[in-house]
């Protein structure tokens, strides 16, 4: 018999704490299969942010630096330029990276910083409870916009994946979703890439993965994932933004 | 031998900085401590380390603290408002039990205040400064050379506690020039950093740097784990200058650059024949109590003197014994607020017994 399934070996054998029908699990599994593919798991450092995505230690059988709220950009600045030889990665939501953290990324990313970002777009913020985060939808109801997301006094949704590609220090800049088996093969793939950048030097690499959030936009997994697809993918389309290398 | 150097303080940090094997430094400018960046871009780089001019105070700070969770020996410096920006990070690093060296040149404040001398941010320093009950060291030079020797003990000090350790001088000894003997970095034994991250390895078990505690307990232990060190910390580190206490009647009392001030004072009061002793506390936190109970078993009379309206004469009043009397005289921060000696000898006249 051939084995043609198996847990990646650097993620951990045991349960997350994700909702069912949240993404985190499916990116994880992604992130660690990179890993895997590159064989980097004992020279990794992962540093977690702020919000769901901090348990990232329970996870990752990689060492991992737990940072502020946003700061996760600064903080594997400071491990990546102390040891140069590792591989350092944030893992961060979209209030974290978006919102409180602007300023870190736009800097991380602005220096080349030779790290790779995994963003997790879910519109929301996920572990206080689905208030209003920078990517939230126009007209998305949440708990702190009740009446639905209002351009005019609450602005936009920020496209990360673009507006990060006009940074010279970029090497790489995708957007993902993770909503069918197509888009989570480009996925898998693109997340590979940006590992690519880090393992041969080549520069700040940066990964927008879109997620669905079933329990904060209270709906069911299917009718969340439909979400993505009809939605979101819409307003913040999937691709390739920037690729210097060309890898 | 040990090099005779005629420079300023803020460059004398720097230099201890670099003796100590400190090889990374991140930091924004301001007023009046950018000699110690400016010193460091040019000396970091050719000695293999990394000089990063931060976007800002808050990412300076998180980038000690991701340097410091790999084991290096790092540092940062700011000033009064960019030192408040710094507070999350420094929290974080006090509940990750990071060590990590923060320099503050004091200015007046609040707000953007002034760039003259102050000791307005005692009480930001020593009680923690930033969210969840954190004590960080802090130690209080008072001349060029303390500049230098109290830096280069801070990053043994924080190496050896497993917490940020600060150096807490002012304006006038940032910018003023002094000799100073650049010491060899002392052999202090140093505990195995067994806890950095570094990639795990194969084989090796995984290691994490953070400060969320969510078990059953696991925060309460942790509180009363870092008590313990602080208590440790106060048996085994406080440091202090006394004069002329063993027959005082009053003792002055103050740190930094106004020690000095008060130096020339009680000089003034021992030649009018007064019995004037001054006592200049080296560590602000652990702040010398037992040191300032004994003095007071004999000598009933305390002056404190700040640069503020009066923050440090709190932990003063808390560590003498309870007939004494603790008076204070202050100069808030500002232009033409640093006092001279005639001025405080004539405070001294006021309360001498």
């Amino acid at each position: 018999m051939r084995q043609v399934f198996a847990r990646p070996e650097s993620l951990k054998d045991v349960q997350t704490h994700f909702c069912p029908g949240c993404n985190h699990g499916s990116i994880h599994r992604l992130v660690a299969e990179a890993m895997d593919e590159f064989g980097i798991r004992g020279e990794t450092i992962g540093v977690a942010s702020v919000g769901c995505s901090v348990f990232l230690y329970n996870y990752f059988d990689v060492d991992v630096i737990e940072a502020p709220h946003g700061r996760a950009p600064a903080v594997a600045t400071g491990a990546k330029r102390a040891r140069p030889d590792r591989i350092v990665f944030t893992y961060q939501g979209d209030g974290d990276l978006a919102a409180i953290g602007t300023s870190e990324i736009i800097h991380a990313a602005n220096r080349g910083e030779a790290i790779t970002v995994i963003f997790v777009n879910n519109t929301t913020y996920g572990m206080t409870g689905g208030q209003m985060a920078p990517t939230t939808m126009v007209g998305q109801k949440t708990s702190t916009s009740p009446s639905g997301r209002n351009q005019a006094k609450d602005g936009y949704p920020i496209r990360m994946a673009e507006l990060l590609a006009q940074l010279e220090g970029v090497g790489f800049s995708a957007r993902v979703a993770v909503n069918n088996p197509k888009n989570v093969i480009q996925a898998k793939r693109m997340i590979k890439t940006a590992f690519r950048y880090q393992v041969e030097n080549k520069g700040f690499s940066f990964i927008e993965a879109l997620a669905a959030c079933p329990t904060n936009w209270g709906m069911n997994p299917l009718a969340a994932n439909e979400r993505v697809g009809d939605e979101m993918i819409p307003y913040f389309p999937l691709g390739v933004y920037r690729n210097t290398a060309n890898l | 031998m040990s090099e005779k150097l005629f420079v300023k303080g803020n460059e004398a940090v720097a230099m201890a900085a670099i003796e100590a094997g400190c090889r990374y430094y991140f930091g924004y400018p301001i007023t009046p401590q950018s000699d110690i960046p400016e010193y460091l871009s040019r000396g970091l780089p050719g000695l293999g380390g990394e000089f990063i001019q931060a976007e800002s105070e808050i990412a300076a700070i998180n980038m000690l603290l991701g340097a410091s969770a790999t084991g290096v020996r790092c540092m940062t410096s700011s000033s009064g408002p960019g030192i408040s920006l710094k507070q999350e990070g420094i929290s974080y690093m006090a509940g990750s039990e990071l060590p990590g060296v923060i320099v503050d040149i004091m200015r007046a404040g609040p707000g953007l205040g002034g760039i003259d001398a102050s000791q307005a941010d005692y009480f930001q320093a020593t009680r923690g400064g930033g969210h969840g009950g954190y004590r960080i060291i802090v130690l209080a030079p008072a001349s060029v050379q303390e500049m230098y020797d109290l830096t280069m003990l801070a990053f043994d000090l924080s190496d050896i506690y497993r917490m940020p350790a600060m150096v807490l001088a002012d304006s006038v000894i940032g910018q003023m020039k002094e000799s100073v003997t650049a010491n060899p970095r002392p052999a202090t034994a140093l505990p195995d950093k067994d806890w950095v991250v570094r990639g795990r390895g194969e084989g090796q078990p995984q290691r994490v740097v953070k400060s969320l505690y969510l078990g059953d307990g696991e925060m309460e232990a942790f509180h009363w784990k870092m008590h313990a060190r602080y208590q440790e910390l106060a048996d085994r580190e406080c440091r202090w200058e006394d004069l002329e206490t063993g027959d005082a009647d009053l003792i002055v009392t103050a740190f930094g650059s106004t020690a000095r001030i008060a130096r020339t004072a009680v000089a003034m009061a021992r030649e009018a024949g007064m019995k004037v002793g001054l006592m200049r506390p080296i560590t602000l936190f652990p702040f010398p109590k037992q040191a300032y109970a004994e003095f007071s078993r004999r000598c009933k009379r305390f002056l404190v003197i700040e640069l503020s309206t009066g923050q440090m004469v709190d932990d003063v009043r808390l560590s003498v014994a309870r007939d004494a009397e603790v008076d204070f005289y202050g100069r808030p921060p500002g232009a033409g607020s640093l006092p001279t000696p005639e001025e405080l000898f004539g405070q001294i006249r006021k309360v001498y017994p």
